[in-house]
């Protein structure tokens, strides 16, 4: 297609680098908050990255199942909801205990 | 390749919006802004599985990540008053946003450099009752050992917030 009509088009392309995008702004988001609910807030951001690109491939890439991309997210969303459930209890039973959730001071485990 | 304009406008539109609420999320000063920007981006990565005619999963996204996972975050803040509520960096921001940078870069050249067979069947119709056969013939397995693991986080989670000495827990 000429180059002139790139945007008037949805390729894989376009889509997989919107997935990109929304994973490397989840991984920036996930390792630099101080916050243990803003780094989980960036992982949730990185498995809807993985999503996105799993229903690109779904509609765009030839399988000899086309809706196996869409099984695999519905699997990657529930395992992203029991995540979260743990993750964030997690983070209320530190704050018990340490009267913070702050991740430079949750440093029992280091030597 | 999709090429309805109708289609491809909104997919431009949802997508620069999930991403700028998705940067957002980094960059406000407030954690309960934070979850609502993140609850924007949830939202318009829906919208995208509308675009890619997956119906069901867009269903499932604003239910699951939009309703629960989101209600969750915002508990999560609540319910730790004495943190630190302004969303504020480690020392690590300078290398994450490197390492951001290089994933992201590493990737787009994957992207444009692979040589994608593309499928030449077009959007999909309604996607529910196939998936539901999907999950009940090929992937029974996952599916159940799928509920297992929703139990388990759920008692987990339980076990985790219970106060001690609660019901001779702990």
């Amino acid at each position: 297609m000429p180059p002139d009509l790139l945007l008037a088009a949805i390729r894989l392309e376009h889509v997989l680098v919107l997935g990109a995008l929304l994973f490397s702004i989840g991984i920036l988001i996930a390792l630099s908050k101080r916050n243990a609910v803003g780094v989980l807030m960036g992982v949730e951001l990185m498995l809807n990255a993985v999503n996105v690109t799993l229903i690109a491939f779904a509609r765009f890439v030839v399988s000899p199942r086309p809706l196996d991309g869409q099984v695999f997210a519905i699997f990657v969303i529930t395992v992203a909801a029991a995540e979260a459930a743990v993750a964030l209890a997690l983070a209320v039973a530190v704050y018990r205990h340490r009267e913070t959730v702050n991740i430079d001071e949750i440093d029992l485990l280091r030597w | 390749m999709i090429t309805d304009t109708g289609i491809v406008v909104a997919f431009y539109v949802i997508g620069i919006t999930t991403v700028a609420s998705a940067l957002m999320v980094a960059a406000v000063r407030d954690l309960i802004h934070a979850v609502l920007f993140l609850v924007l981006s949830f939202v318009g990565v829906a919208g995208i599985y509308v675009v890619l005619s997956a119906d069901f999963v867009a269903v499932a996204q604003i239910l699951i990540y939009a309703g629960a996972i989101s209600v969750l975050l915002v508990f999560a803040v609540m319910l730790t008053p004495a943190g630190d509520r302004r969303n504020s960096e480690t020392a690590f921001r300078a290398p994450a946003a490197v390492l951001a940078g290089l994933v992201l870069a590493v990737t787009v050249f994957v992207i444009y450099d692979t040589n994608w067979r593309i499928a030449s069947h077009g959007q999909f119709g309604a996607t529910a009752a196939s998936l539901g056969r999907a999950f009940f013939k090929p992937y029974i397995v996952p599916f159940e050992v799928a509920s297992v693991l929703l139990v388990a986080a759920m008692v987990g989670a339980i076990a985790l917030t219970q106060e001690e000495g609660e019901d001779g827990a702990a």
